[in-house]
Parts: C-alpha cells; sequence; structure tokens
C-alpha cells in the first residue's frame, strides 16, 4: 500500500507543482491579511517603554545605530558595526548589550528566554517585532563597509557553507540549489540575491502553524538544530556573522515585514 | 492572561464603515493535550459585539474554531468620521475584553 502511496504521488506532482505553487501563493496571501503582527508589535513596545533590571530603566536611551533611542529605519541598517562593543551586531545582540549596559541586567539573566512559546512570547521576539515594524518601507541595507562588517560577512559565507555534524550538513545544502524544497516549502538559495531579498525583507516574522514571532536568531538556532548540529550560542560571532551575510546578500528591497509565514 | 492587547481600525468606504480587530487570546479548544497528556481546558471567545456610537450593530457568536490570536473584519452599512466604534469580546471563562477607536 506504502509503495502504491509513493508511486501515485511520484507521478502526480511534477504535473502539479505550478499549481500548488499558485495555491500557496494564494494561501500566503490570506493568512498575511489575517495575521496578528500587530499585537507583538503593541507588547514590543510596551516592553521597549518598561524599565527593568537592577538599575530600573527602559530601553528608550537604546542606541540601536540611529542615536539614542532612535527607531525609524534603525532595522534596515542592522547588522551593522558598534563601535561602543567593537563588534558587528545584528538587533537582538543590539538589544542584548542594551540589556546589559542599560538596565544592567546580566547576561545570564537577559538570555535566560529568548525563544519564548506560544503562551508567552520571549521579550526579544516582542522587542523585534516592535523595531522591525519601524522600518517598514526602508530599503534593506545591512553594513558592509567597515573592516569589522567585512569579515563577519566572510566569516557568515564560510559557516553558510561549511559541512559538518553528523549528518555533514551545511546551509547550503538546503539552500545552495533551486527547486528543492521540504515537503511543500521551497527553499530559497540564500547565497543569491534575487532569492535572499524577500526573505530578508520579511524576516522577524510570525508563524501561522504553531501561534509564534520568530525571530532572525532562532532562524539561525533552529537551521543548526534541523542540520543536527550544536546549539549555537546567542548572539554569538557565529549567528551574528550568518546574519550579516544573508542579510547583506538580500539587501535593497523595503522592508515589507515583520512577515507572516505557514 | 487571555485579555492581552486589542488593536483595532475603522476605516470608512462609501457608504459603508470597515471595521478591522485584532485580539489576543488563546482560544483553547479543550482538545489539546499538555505535555503530561492532561486535557487543556477550553478556553475560546464567546461573544463578540460591535457598537457604534454605543448601538450595537453586530452580535457574534464564536467557536472553537476561530484560531489564536484571531482577526475579525466587518463590513458595517454607514458611518461618519469620527464615529465611535467599540468591540467587545466575552470568553467561556467570563472573561472580558475591549477596545474602542474613532472611524478614519
Amino acid at each position: 500500500m506504502r509503495f502504491l502511496i509513493l508511486l501515485w504521488i511520484g507521478l502526480v506532482l511534477p504535473v502539479h507543482a505550478q499549481d500548488a505553487k499558485k495555491e500557496i501563493q494564494r494561501y500566503q496571501q490570506m493568512i498575511a491579511e489575517g495575521s496578528p503582527v500587530e499585537l507583538f508589535e503593541l507588547e514590543g513596545e510596551a516592553l521597549w517603554k518598561k524599565p527593568q533590571g537592577p538599575n530600573q530603566v527602559s530601553l528608550e536611551k537604546c542606541d540601536l545605530g540611529q542615536g539614542a533611542g532612535v527607531l525609524k529605519g534603525a532595522y534596515a541598517r542592522l547588522p551593522r558595526y558598534f563601535k561602543d562593543a567593537d563588534r558587528v551586531m545584528d538587533l537582538e545582540t543590539r538589544l542584548l548589550h542594551c540589556m546589559m549596559t542599560l538596565q544592567g541586567r546580566s547576561r545570564d539573566e537577559a538570555t535566560r528566554r529568548v525563544f519564548g512559546n506560544d503562551d508567552r512570547p520571549s521579550e526579544m521576539e516582542s522587542l523585534s517585532a516592535y523595531i522591525a515594524a519601524q522600518s517598514r518601507g526602508v530599503p534593506m541595507a545591512a553594513g558592509s563597509a567597515q573592516p569589522k562588517e567585512k569579515a563577519a560577512f566572510e566569516l557568515g559565507r564560510k559557516l553558510f557553507f561549511h559541512r559538518a555534524g553528523p549528518w555533514d550538513f551545511s546551509c547550503a545544502s538546503c539552500h545552495g540549489e533551486a527547486d528543492k524544497r521540504i515537503r511543500m516549502q521551497d527553499l530559497p538559495v540564500l547565497s543569491k540575491p534575487e532569492f535572499a531579498r524577500p526573505v530578508v525583507a520579511t524576516w522577524p516574522a510570525y508563524r501561522v502553524s504553531n501561534s509564534q514571532f520568530k525571530t532572525i536568531q532562532w532562524r539561525m538556532n533552529d537551521c543548526y538544530r534541523q542540520m543536527r548540529m550544536p546549539e549555537p550560542v546567542f548572539a554569538s560571532d557565529a549567528t551574528v556573522a550568518l546574519i550579516t551575510y544573508l542579510t547583506v546578500t538580500g539587501k535593497g528591497e523595503p522592508y515589507r515585514g515583520p512577515g507572516t509565514k505557514r | 492572561m487571555a485579555a492581552g492587547p486589542m488593536k483595532m481600525r475603522a476605516t470608512l468606504g462609501n457608504g459603508y464603515t470597515d471595521v478591522r480587530v485584532l485580539m489576543t487570546h488563546p482560544m483553547e479548544t479543550g482538545q489539546r493535550k499538555d505535555p503530561d497528556g492532561k486535557l487543556i481546558p477550553m478556553h475560546f471567545i464567546q461573544n463578540l459585539t460591535v457598537k457604534v456610537n454605543g448601538k450595537t450593530v453586530v452580535e457574534a457568536e464564536t467557536s472553537q474554531a476561530v484560531s489564536r490570536n484571531p482577526v475579525f473584519t466587518f463590513r458595517v452599512k454607514g458611518g461618519a468620521r469620527g464615529d465611535k466604534v467599540e468591540v467587545s469580546w466575552v470568553d467561556t471563562e467570563g472573561e472580558t475584553n475591549k477596545t474602542e477607536a474613532a472611524v478614519t
């Protein structure tokens, strides 16, 4: 029986691949219309303004690269090099930096729960939604001129193609060739700008199938889990480098997120 | 924490008003199980009321079939700029929440 079903799928799929793609696009449009992303933005705004940590201050003075507290267009310029920390940072890494320096929180405490669940989103998730939303319409342009930004891009590119782990996988094993997919999900070739652009312009995003808001650091973390590699450290040089590589590769499209994914 | 934030927009069309409202709610069906295998009790929005300037224009009964964090869109006849639209809900636990917006 199983053999018969497999045979049937094998025969039917190539014929209907195009139809399926169209139907998936229609579905994506429908979920985007009913997206609860704005609820996460509201929660993020409240968190941004809420005094926390030993210093009992909010994040409102946090400099995301456009000056202290400037949110408009800040996300579209990340990741970028920050002089005060002397390293390249993506949004979440920078937020963690602000939580530690402004609010006086320990790294341990601030990263204890960076990925939430459907009942309780994490601080990083809500904050990402709020801050990214302030870049709607702004063309994505991560930093790529400063030497450390160039180094992060190069390291990210190496990591993207670096095969390792029990399955000898790299990011490129799934995202290196066109027309590959997992179940019905098309896999974008993230090393090519034309594929990376729409991805970069819509993350972070709300995922309908599990009612959760997902951040870009989570995406890196979960890809490594899927590759059966050791868990990468949140806001580490490795995850920041990968995010830099992907974001710089996919620069240029106006931001239209936070998106809504299947 | 069923009563999380709500967000609403009411936009005037030609002879009608479109009301779009987002609400935070777990919308538990009563059929899911927790990691210990115990049923998670049902908990969902049961009644939804839309009022324009204090007058009820929509009364809806909703069920478990509606997703978590639902979004509703209503098209109401008439309306004018500045009209006060209020949307409120009551869930199976008797919890309520409401939000207000002016028609733009």
